[in-house]
């Protein structure tokens, strides 16, 4: 639950559910953001502007016109939560292409984590992964937890721009880059899928808070004839 | 449909519809965008007899040459800008900020650029004729939503505007001065105690300079790097307008309203509400320093912010 609330500036409530991160305690957070999502939709509550789910902290936005700190920490203390309120049932296969022109990273991978391209593909192919948290740019997932025999830290100078449909991996995590955007991850290749649609309004992510994500193999020639 | 529009003669440089930004989206992702100085956005719809949370056009530096088509319009702008007004005799007239002026069909409105600041806001009774995307009509150029496709405007692009009567308009003035002042003030970030006390003391007494680097993102700053004694990364987690971040380098980044939702550095301290307005409008070159208030001195600061900018609001009412 909850470790500890604290102010960020003075226009958000800071919770804090601790310090690692495991699929239970982002399930905490994602519990208390449920609850308030709905609060918020029903208008039971008054002057909240934005809730930022990660890891193990969630980010309560506020507009100072209509409330303040205090009252906001107040209504976050006092909620009563109802577990699993929406269960992400989710379960999505991404298509993703690795060869050399999509996976950019494999030389530095081998380099830094002394085993192939195609043991690393084995490893990164043969897992399903929970999504943690969406956001940075729009819709972009943030999965894990990869194998630990390919857990690389970030690119020691980001690209300034990572091309849109990039997989990425960095540490015990995946992603992948729903725009093109600077970026430092590891990209291991490109999914021609659309991951985040501006269209559809009420959905607009592929992926979610809680959604199980898979991804399979295919060729350069698939990638280039995809068609949704 | 009306058929009234402005026909884009010359883009400037990053030319967008806002408004008072997008709420409740950040956990897809999608950030806050808006009006980088939300007072002068208020102001220039105030103006025009507007509602106040209207769209409006937002220019940085160069600001477009637009040539309206089809009816007559009232129209104002706000902020720190140089403008001229090519009526239809050819006749050039020097533009004055805070004021509503009529633009008849065929002239122009050619807004050169911004002096000491870098937004300015240009608002038309009625506002224009576009959707609202999750209840907003600002434009985020980095995920591509909003009006024009979510794009900033280009040379040949129109843009619309509503059908209004201009028999309710009056002449109207506001006295506005912006304070000049290069004091923001700020909270104490969540990673207060990351930075080393030489780097703490730093922060809050040396000056630091605004990079090249600052766009409606953030601003990097330079001068002083901030020594970081305990991690300089973290678990990824919600960042909000005025964070200020410190990645390795030492160099802070204060985070603006088309900022990444989420993000890995330590924060240092945030701008209080009240000063993000002038914390947007800084410019490249210019210089601030930080000073550290309390929770509660913030939000009376931010009382007061309100009270002054409803003192413009209500002028001439």
């Amino acid at each position: 639950m909850i470790k500890n609330i604290s102010n960020l500036g003075d226009a958000a409530v800071y919770c804090d559910f601790g310090s690692e991160v495991n699929e239970t305690i982002n399930s905490y957070v994602i519990d208390y953001f449920n609850n308030l999502s709905d609060l918020i939709k029903e208008e039971k509550i008054q002057g909240i502007t934005n809730l930022t789910p990660s890891y193990n902290k969630l980010i309560v936005s506020f507009d100072l016109n209509f409330t303040n700190y205090k009252k906001t920490k107040n209504i976050i203390e006092n909620l009563i939560i109802q577990k699993n309120k929406k269960k992400n049932n989710k379960n999505i296969k991404i298509p993703v292409c690795c060869e050399d022109e999509y996976g950019l990273d494999f030389k530095r991978l081998n380099n830094k984590l002394e085993i192939n391209k195609d043991e690393i593909l084995k490893l990164f192919f043969s897992k399903e992964y929970f999504c943690y948290m969406t956001g940075f740019i729009a819709g972009m997932p943030f999965l894990g937890d990869i194998n630990e025999k390919i857990r690389c830290e970030r690119l020691e100078t980001p690209r300034v721009k990572v091309p849109k449909g990039s997989v990425g991996i960095t540490e015990q995590f995946a992603n992948i880059y729903t725009f093109e955007s600077p970026g430092g991850w590891n990209i291991v290749g490109n999914t021609p899928l659309k991951i985040f649609d501006g269209i559809n309004l009420t959905e607009p992510s592929l992926i979610n808070p809680g959604s199980k994500v898979s991804f399979y193999q295919i060729s350069k020639e698939e990638h280039l004839n995809w068609n949704e | 449909m009306s058929s009234t529009y402005f026909e884009i003669l010359r883009p400037g440089i990053n030319t967008t519809i806002q408004d008072s930004g997008r709420n409740h989206m950040y956990h897809e992702g999608i950030t806050v965008s808006g009006a980088i100085d939300q007072r002068n956005y208020r102001l220039s719809n105030k103006l025009v007899n507007n509602n106040l949370n209207e769209a409006v056009i937002e220019f940085a530096y160069q600001g477009p040459l637009l040539r309206l088509k089809n009816n007559k319009i009232n129209f104002s702008i706000t902020g720190d800008v140089i403008f001229k007004i090519i009526r239809k005799n050819l006749k050039i007239e020097d533009g004055a900020c805070y004021k509503n002026y009529i633009l008849e069909d065929e002239e122009q409105l050619d807004i050169i650029s911004t002096k000491n600041t870098a937004y300015g806001y240009l608002s038309v009774n009625g506002g224009f004729q576009i959707e609202k995307l999750w209840n907003s009509y600002s434009i985020n150029t980095k995920a591509n939503i909003g009006p024009n496709m979510g794009k900033k405007y280009s040379i040949e692009d129109k843009i619309f505007i509503k059908y209004s009567n201009l028999q309710k308009i009056k002449q109207m003035q506001l006295n506005y001065t912006e304070l000049s002042d290069n004091i923001i003030r700020v909270i104490k970030g969540t990673n207060f105690n990351y930075f080393s006390n030489k780097a703490q003391k730093k922060f809050f007494n040396q000056e630091f300079s605004v990079t090249k680097l600052a766009d409606r993102m953030g601003i990097r700053l330079s001068g002083h790097k901030l020594e970081n004694i305990v991690s300089t990364n973290i678990k990824s987690e919600g960042l909000v307008r005025g964070a200020i971040q410190v990645p390795a380098d030492g160099d802070p980044i204060i985070m603006l309203s088309d900022h990444g939702t989420i993000g890995g550095y330590p924060k240092i301290g945030v701008v209080i509400s009240a000063d993000l307005d002038r914390v947007g409008q800084l410019t490249p070159g210019s210089t601030i320093n930080f000073k550290e208030v309390s929770l509660e001195e913030a939000q009376n600061i931010f009382k007061a912010y309100t009270e002054d900018t409803n003192k413009y609001l209500n002028e001439n009412n």
